[in-house]
């Protein structure tokens, strides 16, 4: 809502500077998003008192050789008249005239000052003397445009009479007369009541505590009676409580005053013609749209439908398939729970969102039915959405407007239309308002209040702040109630609650204070899944990856990329509303989102260490909602350590399976996890990852993999333009961390440190190229038990030596009593021992 | 005799003055304090002292050894750790760049969120996480805002082939599961989570993005509770003496609701492009949350009263690191995220 500070203090008294009133309604919920500023100090394009002025038009004579100029002299307050040359389209009428009497005013800027030039963008540019045909020009004649006020360039700003702007005089200032400051207000939906100059003003006035200036609205009805002319009938007066209409004859179309144009403008309107302006300045001053019917066009309907009588107007439900053309030329087809203003001849407009184009105002029209009524909004708010209308006039019955403010807004167009499209107003109103609104009356519990708001206010204190809002505040002696009384145009206070923010906002935010929380503090949970996954991340970035967040939307053909084989797509969360094609699925896996991350990134650096951490969605056939599970994925490519000036060939040694898996097997050991990892049968491979270098990933007995890691299947990289090649593997994992997290031990049991030396021994053993390294030291710590502490294996040998299909694995063998230093011979025999168990338990050899 | 011995021992000191290297340091102690050197021979002579002489003679050699023995270490240690000093082919060029590991990093999402948890958490608001696709009734109906509400038009949701499945616009329908599981415990929770709205992508706008939401709910909290609390949280997370001020504003699920702005970082209050001239940056909303909130989560309104406020760390993220585009965020672009390993 664009508030003009010259409008708005016709209703309420305003001092102080347009900042300090911004501020001022910004902290009281109106948020104030740009102050700007016209002609006045300050503004982009100020108008100096001395070079920018009224002034009044004296003559307008041709310009020799010149068609499409004219000459026009003008008074503008100094010792002689001056010429100004130019070409504006609307001083052409008055060639030759003498207009000394005729109360012709414009806007003189001279040379010297800047103005906006239309032929170059609307730029600000200085005026300087040129010489025109042989005749000085040193002045010019302003458009709205020039002068910075909006678009308007098809002609200059002439205003006629006089009288109706701030006291003209040539040579008057002329930022004192059209200068002007508007504010931008946030109209947020409980403040809708604001979307309106007399809602903004009641509004200053209690918060400012300043005069509130109802307006007066006068209404002359000197024309032949509406009774027996118009009708007016609702069949759902629960959709349309209220409708007024007055009838308004013999008007003549044109543009409207100046003053007029001049504040829609500072609103944000385009100066259509009076009748157009009227309706809309009235909708923006009061809040109550309204609309125009051309009367005669209704009453050759009447003629059609009741023979001589009155033009009956019926709202009612839309009628099956029924259809509409609308002021802005669309077919609407309507549905039946939409309501509708109509005569028996057919619908008229679609209430409270627009007019029809069958009974709209045209350059003809001559006598105007004026309807101001009152709508549900819900049904408005409906109603625009399913015909994908939204219009000024919904805008506002959608949030609320009170029935009670039908009649004011009508008075005030029809008085408007009278004075300034010189119609005759019928005598009479017709109101149909079956069942006039109740007011809403709160009883209010002062203790509600401080409970609330932490503010120890007495009665007194808090029926003056409510009465700034006009509320009706009762005070009973010795009694904790307000009985209040809710004005109407406050739809949105419904209880105590509302009141108290009424208060506290009259009371001033900043002025209630601030305190600790000195409430009961609940038990304290903690979050189990929350610390897990903190760790879970902290893990990775320990180990140099880099955290990376996906969109969590994406398109089944994103994921499509993951699979090898032509297959069905699954089953997605899908938008119905999606705000580009390509995030219109919610994500099954995480999978899709690194490699999309690696790839993108490619294109800057070799070497890629991510990981991601966060929901997947996959649902079942058939489900809505789906199972959210968190996960991580990870992927590695490129070589393993940045380039250093000593080691300039980083780049040849990459990331290969055993560097993602040892991440994997470093962050499930910090969550005290032992995890297995098999070699998936054939057919059970994940179909992203490459047979023969990915595994499963398996804690203890449970049947399903908690993950997958591995090289990513060339195919599916090429696919997201990631080119590896043999060298440069692509690698990855993901986890089901939900899964994890409920196999993660609560606590952590610590070894005492060993009090006798340990033993250590290497062992090499030759076994079958097919024989699973796993297996083998499974096998040799089981055999060694329980004096064999730890195995790790330090080498991996092939060759003739070994002979084919066999592999040399050698151990680091760790024997530790914990009573006791072993002696060699314990040692030995032990030694034996295993050396028997592996030969025949994986068919292990001692390589010699 | 006992008399050469101080002139033996003055020779021999100048002497060891003049070993400038390590090799002939032990030139000189095989030459005086070595088995077979000159100070260790002196003892030999003891025959050509009288008897009542021995013992005096005896002392002052070894005193004269010690004192050797004592300034030959010192100069070994001196001319060991001037051998480091002064060997020019070991110099190092140390403006050479050094050898850094390579780190991993947090998502900046991460970072800000979990710092905010952290005040939070201090507090006794504990974290509670509630799920992303949710119904309708959940995102808004629970919330205050029925079908056809007006406040529905503030957010642009994304609506999911079943109608009565949304994704969540806010956090806020967390509140309602947290109340319910809580109940009739009071409650302190915050509810971070990706949140999506139908909106263009722009440098300003995401259809993703964070919020993390709070809510606290006793026998006796009060409006006053939430300015005191918020105030505390924006003092730890921007620094002592940031202002901050609380506005009205409208939610549908608290009343009174409000919010909070801090003065602007980069003007301090006075105006600037960033603040819009306005001179603060709007952080959070918040509010009193609304009665039939409160009845949706179990609480009745006439004995319990709360607070809630939301707040989106990618914007907190973006106003305290001046980044322009919001679109950085998902981009993963690891120019954009490897800046923040110097988080602090």
């Amino acid at each position: 809502m664009r508030v003009p500070l010259n409008w708005l203090g016709d209703y309420v008294e305003l001092d102080g500077s347009p900042d300090d009133l911004a501020e001022l309604l910004t902290n009281a919920g109106l948020e104030v998003k740009a102050i700007e500023r016209f002609g006045v100090d300050g503004a982009e394009l100020p108008w100096p008192a001395d070079l920018v002025m009224a002034a009044k038009v004296l003559r307008v004579d041709p310009v020799p050789d010149a068609d499409r100029l004219v000459l026009a002299t003008v008074d503008y307050g100094a010792d002689s008249t001056r010429q100004v040359i130019t070409g504006a389209p609307n001083l052409f009428p008055y060639l030759g005239e003498d207009l000394a009497d005729a109360d012709l005013w414009g806007a003189l800027l001279l040379a010297g000052a800047s103005y906006r030039n239309p032929y170059r963008d609307l730029k600000i540019t200085r005026l300087k003397p040129k010489k025109l045909r042989g005749i000085t020009s040193d002045a010019m004649l302003c458009s709205a445009a020039e002068l910075g006020l909006g678009e308007d360039h098809e002609g200059i700003i002439l205003f006629e009479p006089a009288d109706e702007l701030a006291a003209l005089k040539p040579g008057r200032p002329l930022a004192e007369v059209l200068g002007d400051v508007v504010l931008d207000i946030d109209v947020i939906p409980n403040i809708a009541r604001c979307a309106s100059i007399l809602g903004v003003a009641r509004e200053v006035a209690a918060l400012a505590e300043a005069t509130f200036r109802p307006p007066a609205v006068p209404l002359t009805m000197d024309g032949p009676p509406i009774a027996g002319r118009v009708e007016i009938a609702t069949e759902n007066p629960e959709l349309n409580p209220r409708f007024v209409a007055l009838l308004i004859e013999g008007i003549e179309q044109g543009a409207s005053p100046y003053w007029i144009q001049h504040r829609l403008q500072l609103a944000g309107q385009r100066p259509i013609s009076n009748v157009v302006d009227i309706s809309n300045y009235v909708m923006l001053e009061v809040g109550q749209p309204n609309h125009t019917f051309d009367y005669d066009l209704l009453r050759q309907r009447a003629d059609g439908y009741a023979d001589g009588g009155p033009v009956r107007i019926v709202t009612r439900l839309a009628h099956e398939a029924e259809r509409l053309t609308t002021l802005d030329g669309a077919e609407q087809k309507l549905r039946t729970n939409q309501i509708m203003v109509t005569d028996p001849a057919g619908s008229l407009s679609v209430g409270g969102v627009m007019g029809g184009r069958d009974s709209e105002i045209g350059p003809e029209s001559r006598n105007v039915l004026l309807e101001a009524a009152a709508w549900e909004p819900r049904s408005i708010r409906r109603t625009q959405r399913q015909l994908g209308v939204h219009t000024e006039a919904g805008f506002r019955f959608s949030r609320g407007v009170h029935p009670s403010q039908a009649l004011l807004g009508a008075r005030r167009a029809a008085e408007l239309l009278r004075l300034h499209a010189g119609g005759t107003i019928a005598e009479g109103i017709v109101d149909h308002y079956p069942q006039p609104a109740t007011s809403v009356t709160v009883d209010f519990d002062l203790g509600y209040l401080r409970r609330l708001s932490g503010l120890d206010l007495d009665a007194e204190e808090t029926a003056s702040l409510l009465r700034r809002l006009q509320f009706e505040v009762e005070v009973q002696d010795g009694s904790a109630n307000l009985h209040v009384t809710v004005p109407d145009h406050r739809l949105d206070i419904e209880g105590q609650h509302d009141l108290v923010e009424e208060v506290c906002r009259i009371y001033g935010y900043d002025r209630i204070p601030s305190t600790v929380l000195s409430d009961v503090l609940p038990p304290q949970r903690g979050n189990r899944e929350q610390s897990f996954e903190d760790r879970v991340k902290d893990t990775f970035t320990d180990l140099g990856l880099q955290e990376i967040v996906s969109y969590r939307l994406t398109t089944p053909e994103a994921e499509a990329k993951l699979q090898l084989e032509d297959a069905e797509p699954p089953p997605y969360v899908r938008l119905a509303n999606p705000s580009t094609l390509d995030r219109v699925v919610m994500r099954r896996s995480l999978l899709a989102s690194v490699l999309e991350a690696a790839a993108s990134n490619s294109r800057f650096t070799d070497r890629l260490a991510l990981f991601e951490v966060g929901r997947a969605f996959p649902v079942n056939e058939g489900d809505s909602l789906p199972e959210e599970q968190e996960r991580a994925a990870v992927v590695l490519t490129g070589p393993r350590r940045a380039d250093h000036w000593q080691a300039p060939d980083a780049s040849d040694d990459c990331f290969d399976f055993f560097d993602v898996k040892g991440v994997i097997e470093t962050v499930l050991d910090r969550l005290g996890l032992a995890v297995e990892f098999t070699a998936p049968v054939a057919n059970a491979t994940p179909p992203s990852f490459r047979p023969g270098r990915s595994a499963a990933i398996e804690i203890g007995a449970d049947a399903k993999p908690i993950g997958w890691l591995g090289e990513v299947h060339p195919a599916v990289t090429a696919r997201f333009d990631l080119e590896p090649d043999d060298r440069h593997p692509v690698l990855a994992a993901e986890l089901d961390l939900d899964r994890i997290l409920e196999l993660v031990p609560d606590s952590l049991q610590v070894d005492p440190v060993p009090v006798y030396p340990e033993v250590r021994e290497d062992l090499a053993l030759i076994v079958e190229e097919a024989t699973p390294a796993a297996a083998v030291e499974a096998a040799l710590l089981a055999s060694g038990k329980p004096l064999l502490s730890a195995v790790e294996l330090f080498d991996v040998f092939r060759g003739e030596a070994i002979g084919e299909g066999s592999k040399s694995l050698a151990y680091h063998l760790t024997f530790r009593a914990p009573n006791r230093t072993l002696r060699d011979r314990d040692v030995k025999k032990l030694r034996r021992r295993i050396l028997g168990q592996v030969e025949r338990s994986v068919g292990a050899k001692l390589r010699e | 005799m006992i008399d050469q011995l101080d002139d033996i021992e003055a020779r021999v000191s100048a002497a060891l003055d003049q070993a400038v290297d390590l090799e002939q340091l032990e030139e000189w102690r095989r030459a005086t304090i070595g088995r077979k050197g000159e100070v260790q021979l002196l003892t030999r002579r003891m025959g050509e002292i009288g008897p009542a002489d021995r013992p005096a003679f005896g002392k002052r050699i070894n005193e004269i050894k010690a004192s050797l023995q004592v300034a030959f270490e010192a100069r070994q240690e001196a001319l060991k750790r001037s051998a480091h000093d002064n060997d020019d082919d070991d110099r190092l060029d140390v403006t050479l760049p050094g050898r850094r590991p390579t780190l991993g990093g947090l998502h900046p999402s991460t970072l800000v969120m979990r710092r905010i948890e952290r005040i939070f958490g201090d507090m006794g608001f504990q974290t509670y996480r509630s799920p992303d696709v949710v119904t309708d009734q959940l995102n808004f109906g629970d919330l205050n805002m029925p079908p056809d509400h007006p406040a529905r038009d503030m957010q642009d949701t994304f609506y999911t082939t079943d109608p009565s499945v949304v994704l969540r616009t806010h956090t806020s329908g967390g509140q309602i599961l947290a109340m319910q599981e809580q109940y009739p415990a009071p409650v302190r929770v915050i509810l971070p989570g990706m949140c999506y709205r139908n909106e263009q992508i722009t440098s300003r706008s995401e259809i993703q993005f964070h919020q993390i939401e709070g809510l606290a709910v006793g026998p006796a909290i009060t409006f006053a509770d939430l300015k005191g609390t918020l105030t505390e949280f924006a003092r730890r997370l921007f620094g002592e003496g940031r202002g901050a001020r609380f506005r009205a504003s409208y939610f549908p699920f608290t009343e009174p609701s409000a919010e909070m702005d801090i003065a602007c970082f980069l003007c301090d209050g006075e105006g600037c492009q960033l603040c819009k001239e306005t001179g603060w940056l709007e952080i959070l909303g918040c509010g009193m949350v609304h009665p039939t909130v409160l009845w949706n989560g179990g609480y009745d309104p006439e004995e319990w009263s709360g607070f809630a406020f939301g707040m989106g760390p990618e914007r907190i993220a973006m106003l305290r690191h001046g980044i322009r585009d919001i679109r950085y965020f998902w981009s993963n672009d690891l120019r954009f995220l490897r800046q923040f390993q110097r988080f602090v």
